[in-house]
């Protein structure tokens, strides 16, 4: 190799770098940015997946040990609140692969209402969940040592339900604020951004109304058959009939009875663990559940920032053919997090 | 070094999915997860969880395939998201295999630490 | 045939030229994405942590001098011996020759111009600070006395900084899994044209298989550290047996982990070592493919063994048989290892320079630290030795006889390539030899007195093992003066040190196809593939007095064709 050889190797590197304006200087190609990136987030996914498994190793745990427990919390939990949850995640999950294969297609307005679309779902799921986890802790459901179950406290709208909603709140008031700041200010990419946000958190909002609504309705409809089976046992002098409706109102033993029959005997016969003891045991089940659905917030919340990034790119128009790594990563994460779901939903509702 | 890519134009780098396809897939997902929840109330004994898990299953193979592009990725990628359920079977697996074994000796443990006892702070337990 | 003053750019001492001078002021270190600064900075703060935790070891060898304690309470022994273990494992050691040589020496071994995630690399160095923030604000608010393993349910009751430390290791953890995902994508997609998976210098083999075990181990220790602090601030009961929580579950999670990072922080020092060996005595490394594998083969079986260190916590007898016997197959690819490096070794040109010095130390202690695992894995001879310092010895012949010499040899080895200079061969020869027998002296009395009954972690003993106990003290200060002595070595050399050429060893690897120090951008030429360990491509340049690759002098004759298969 001569010294005008090396020196235009050295040269033809340069040369030969077509770079587009987002390949970072040490790859040589879009590819291969594309395929690191695709490799570096399917490798995130692993480590994803094994830092969930700890949980499900939990779970699993517990239920082959304890599956009485299991049984009898699964009550307290609303199987159809969560399934409409479950849909409205595998909704933002169609709606982010449309995003992706409208990024790929170079359809800046179609990604934009894609990745809002998404956004919003991330959001309605939150709300649905403030709802469920706020009428949890009204009922002094808590995890294992702070487990206290009492009857429902508190008419009209919960404190915790309006505590996790103020976050959301002044998110909504400062993105709308900042929106209309902005467009006075001229700067219509970020009034659309902040708009879109604002959109975003009144995703909550409509999820948090829409759960909390289902949940008056359902409260009421309880009560309705609380008194029509007191009116029942009232006609038959059953002993153990009498005896739930004399404490029909307490949610502990309603549940109880309603649970399988078999496991309460059961429970009784073990003499050191009284009915008390397995309510308190109830709230093993509930640390599980609160790890593992917050931890899925989390990333939910997660995933809401990592859209809230990709929209604001997605406006300033930075896909293009060969370059919308960004949309499809975070597209990966966000079925990720709907694919834990998934299983989360059967393994803590569906249990009979 | 000088290898040059495709990458112009409108010759994407990844597979473009029809709209139809990903419809259709959000259409099955939730008729599956109606289906579960309906086949919840069936009596299905201790079947029931392995029903709800292989449903579980069916619905993150066909998110996995479809809606992350699975099905068109590469090799490697593919394997390397698999391994994961590998090793979480494995981690799993392993540690409840014996577990039975020393649960009696959790039973045994000095109850008397009760959450109020241990913890102050911690609400007592309502009678 | 190239000028001299073109090969002395390309391939000749840059001092003024190079990722040292490419930008100043602290901003350009701080907020840097150049590989080779993140690495430099991982080295500065990884042998800090070293040094703290280094002076802890000495000063619990200090006060077990007596037996009836020198100027430590139990409870300050305690803290002492816990912030030892915890701060050398997850600041130091785990990350030690990954993030500190790896990110300097594993892009230039490819060719490459930087990792695949530069922004992500820097984004761990200071995942590691803050983690090692957490671990210090535990250390100075109100310690920490679990043991570096942080068992439940002690460490859900005691009123040390459990969170902070428990937060801190997290956070490390997460530094750990970024830098192995980061070089399991370099890896895979960096590599350049005409090198492949067998063209790749042994050193990058071991960090690709430490980055599987980063990836898929490392995330169930951040879930597992993650319940703990719920359990000690909300108490889940996931891990406390007064609530009916599980505690051997948090022993299984948290060695899940922690017996895979044992190979974390072994793997990367076996290949520097395979590296070191066949350089030094520059002959192409025998077995090129067993060691290899063995690499891949040690990271999958590390994940079928954890059990091993449960067989006293309760665990059945037909877990406790799984786990022993495969942890007796974990015997043989690290014995494939010691074989071929022997191999290697065998009729080669040996040059005791300081890194081979390294080497054979590591080979000698390793070969002590796993032959004595094999006790370990028995597990009726497990039931005798748990818990006693016979323990104590064999995971420190493994971790400071296997990784620390592997990382001093290591940065002997590349001193040259990352500050343009040679040290003081003589001074390095000796501190080699103070660490290898220092270290000698310390641990093999713990051997001993480990099997007659002395147990770890006990801050007061019985007069009988007052002998060793003061054997080991002294031969623990021998160690650290020879530590020191090292890195004065290193750092004099930095400074005063014999300008050097891009090529001092005569290496074939392609990083050292650089000028010393490497400019920012690695190579300022085409690299020139070779086989990692063809050292006949490489050809003295007396002009240059260093070794350049034998097509940039002599253009009429192509290069060799591989000889690997």
């Amino acid at each position: 190799m001569t010294a005008t050889e090396l020196a235009e190797s050295a040269h033809d590197e340069h040369a030969h770098h077509s770079h587009g304006e987002f390949i970072a200087h040490h790859f040589d190609s879009a590819e291969q940015q594309y395929d690191s990136g695709k490799l570096g987030i399917w490798l995130f996914l692993v480590t994803e997946i094994l830092f969930f498994s700890g949980l499900f190793c939990a779970y699993t745990l517990y239920r082959s040990h304890h599956p009485e427990i299991f049984v009898q919390a699964s009550t307290f939990l609303d199987k159809r609140l969560g399934g409409l949850n479950t849909i409205v995640l595998l909704f933002s999950s169609l709606t982010m692969a449309l995003a992706v294969r409208s990024a790929q297609l170079v359809e800046r307005k179609k990604v934009i209402v894609y990745l809002v679309l998404t956004m919003v779902c991330a959001a309605v799921f939150l709300g649905i969940k403030a709802v469920e986890y706020s009428h949890k802790w009204d009922e002094g459901i808590f995890v294992r040592a702070y487990f206290n179950l009492h009857e429902h406290v508190g008419h009209g709208i919960s404190k915790y339900l309006i505590l996790i909603s103020v976050p959301f709140l002044v998110l909504l008031v400062g993105s709308v604020i900042a929106a209309f700041t902005y467009r006075s200010l001229g700067k219509q990419h970020l009034f659309v951004f902040f708009i879109s946000l604002a959109i975003m958190f009144g995703g909550y909002f409509l999820g948090a109304v829409g759960g909390k609504v289902y949940m008056n309705w359902k409260t009421a409809r309880d009560a309705q058959l609380a008194a029509a089976s007191i009116d029942h046992s009232a006609s038959t002098t059953d002993e153990h009939s009498s005896a739930e409706s004399h404490d029909a109102a307490t949610p502990t033993t309603k549940h109880v009875a309603a649970s399988d029959a078999a496991v309460v005997p059961k429970a009784n016969e073990d003499a050191d663990h009284g009915p008390a003891h397995l309510d308190q045991d109830i709230g093993i089940f509930f640390s599980i559940y609160y790890c593992m659905t917050g931890l899925h917030a989390f990333h939910v919340i997660g995933g809401m920032i990592a859209l809230s990034w990709l929209l604001y790119r997605s406006i300033l128009g930075h896909w293009r053919a060969d370059y919308y790594g960004p949309v499809d990563f975070v597209g990966l994460y966000w079925h990720l997090v709907d694919l834990i779901w998934i299983f989360l939903f059967p393994l803590l509702y569906l249990i009979n | 070094m000088a290898h040059q890519t495709s990458g112009h134009g409108n010759s994407a780098t990844g597979h473009v999915t029809p709209i139809r396809l990903l419809v259709t897939i959000f259409v099955i997902l939730v008729g599956l997860t109606i289906l579960t929840v309906v086949a919840n109330d069936w009596p299905l004994g201790h079947y029931d969880l392995w029903v709800a898990l292989v449903i579980a299953l069916v619905k993150a193979t066909l998110v996995a395939l479809f809606f992350m592009h699975m099905y068109w990725d590469k090799g490697f990628n593919v394997f390397a998201f698999l391994s994961s359920f590998v090793f979480a079977t494995l981690f799993i697996g392993f540690t409840l295999m014996d577990t039975r074994h020393y649960q009696d000796s959790i039973r045994e443990f000095p109850k008397s630490g009760r959450p109020d006892v241990i913890f102050p702070g911690a609400p007592t337990q309502q009678k | 045939m190239t000028t001299i003053a073109n090969r002395q750019e390309l391939f000749g001492h840059t001092p003024d030229k190079n990722y040292y001078t490419a930008s100043k002021g602290f901003l350009s270190w701080a907020l840097t994405l150049d590989h080779k600064r993140i690495g430099i900075m991982y080295l500065i703060g990884v042998s800090a942590a070293f040094f703290l935790a280094g002076i802890f070891a000495l000063v619990l060898r200090t006060e077990l001098l007596t037996g009836t304690g020198v100027f430590l309470s139990e409870k300050q022994y305690n803290q002492m011996f816990t912030l030892h273990g915890a701060i050398m494992v997850f600041a130091f050691i785990i990350p030690s020759i990954p993030a500190a040589l790896g990110n300097f020496v594993l892009p230039m071994m490819l060719g490459a111009k930087d990792v695949a995630f530069p922004r992500l690399n820097l984004c761990s160095f200071y995942l590691w600070v803050f983690g090692t923030l957490f671990l210090l604000i535990a250390m100075l608010t109100s310690g920490l006395d679990t043991g570096w393993t942080f068992y439940a349910p002690y460490s859900i009751r005691t009123s040390t900084a459990v969170t902070y430390a428990t937060m801190g290791a997290f956070i490390l953890g997460f530094s750990s899994i970024f830098t192995g995902l980061n070089f399991l994508v370099t890896v895979n997609t960096m590599r350049p044209p005409g090198m492949g998976w067998f063209q790749l210098p042994l050193f990058i083999w071991a960090l690709y298989a430490t980055a599987i075990i980063q990836i898929l181990a490392t995330p169930v220790l951040g879930i597992t550290l993650l319940l703990l602090i719920a359990e000690r601030t909300l108490h889940i009961a996931i891990f406390d047996p007064a609530l009916g929580g599980d505690p051997v579950l948090f022993q299984h999670f948290f060695w899940f982990y922690s017996h895979p990072a044992v190979y974390i922080m072994i793997l990367p020092g076996m290949g520097v070592i395979s590296e070191l060996i066949s350089v030094h005595s520059r002959k192409e490394i025998f077995g090129y493919k067993f060691i290899a594998f063995s690499s891949v083969a040690i990271a999958f079986l590390g994940f079928l063994v954890w059990g091993h260190h449960m067989f006293t916590s309760g665990q059945s007898v037909v877990m406790n048989m799984v786990f022993s016997a495969i942890t007796f197959t974990v015997a043989v690819p690290s014995a494939v290892k010691v074989f071929n490096w022997l191999g290697t070794l065998y009729k080669g040109s040996i040059a005791l320079t300081t890194p081979m010095c390294y080497a054979l130390a590591f080979i000698l202690l390793f070969g002590v630290g796993g032959l004595t695992g094999l006790f370990l894995s028995t597990i009726s001879v497990d039931r005798h030795l748990h818990d006693t310092y016979f323990i104590v010895a064999h995971f420190h012949f493994v971790m400071v006889g296997g990784t620390l010499t592997a990382l001093l040899g290591g940065l002997f080895h590349w001193w040259p390539k990352i500050t343009g200079r040679m040290y003081n061969e003589t001074l390095g020869r000796l501190s080699a030899f103070l660490v290898f027998s220092g270290f000698n002296l310390t641990f093999l009395p713990q051997f001993v007195m480990g099997s007659r009954g002395m147990m770890r972690r006990y801050a007061r003993y019985d007069p009988e093992f007052k002998v060793f106990h003061q054997w080991s003290t002294f031969g623990a200060f021998v160690l650290g003066f020879g530590v020191l002595l090292a890195y004065a070595v290193l750092l004099y050399a930095m400074k005063r040190g014999k300008p050097v050429a891009g090529n001092p060893w005569g290496a074939a690897s392609l990083e050292w196809q650089s000028s010393s120090p490497p400019s920012f951008h690695n190579f300022d030429h085409k690299v020139v593939m070779n086989e990692p360990y063809d050292f006949s491509t490489q050809v003295y340049d007396a002009e240059l007095d260093s070794y350049v690759h034998r097509r940039f002098l002599e253009p009429s004759k192509p290069t060799t064709q591989p000889q690997h298969s």
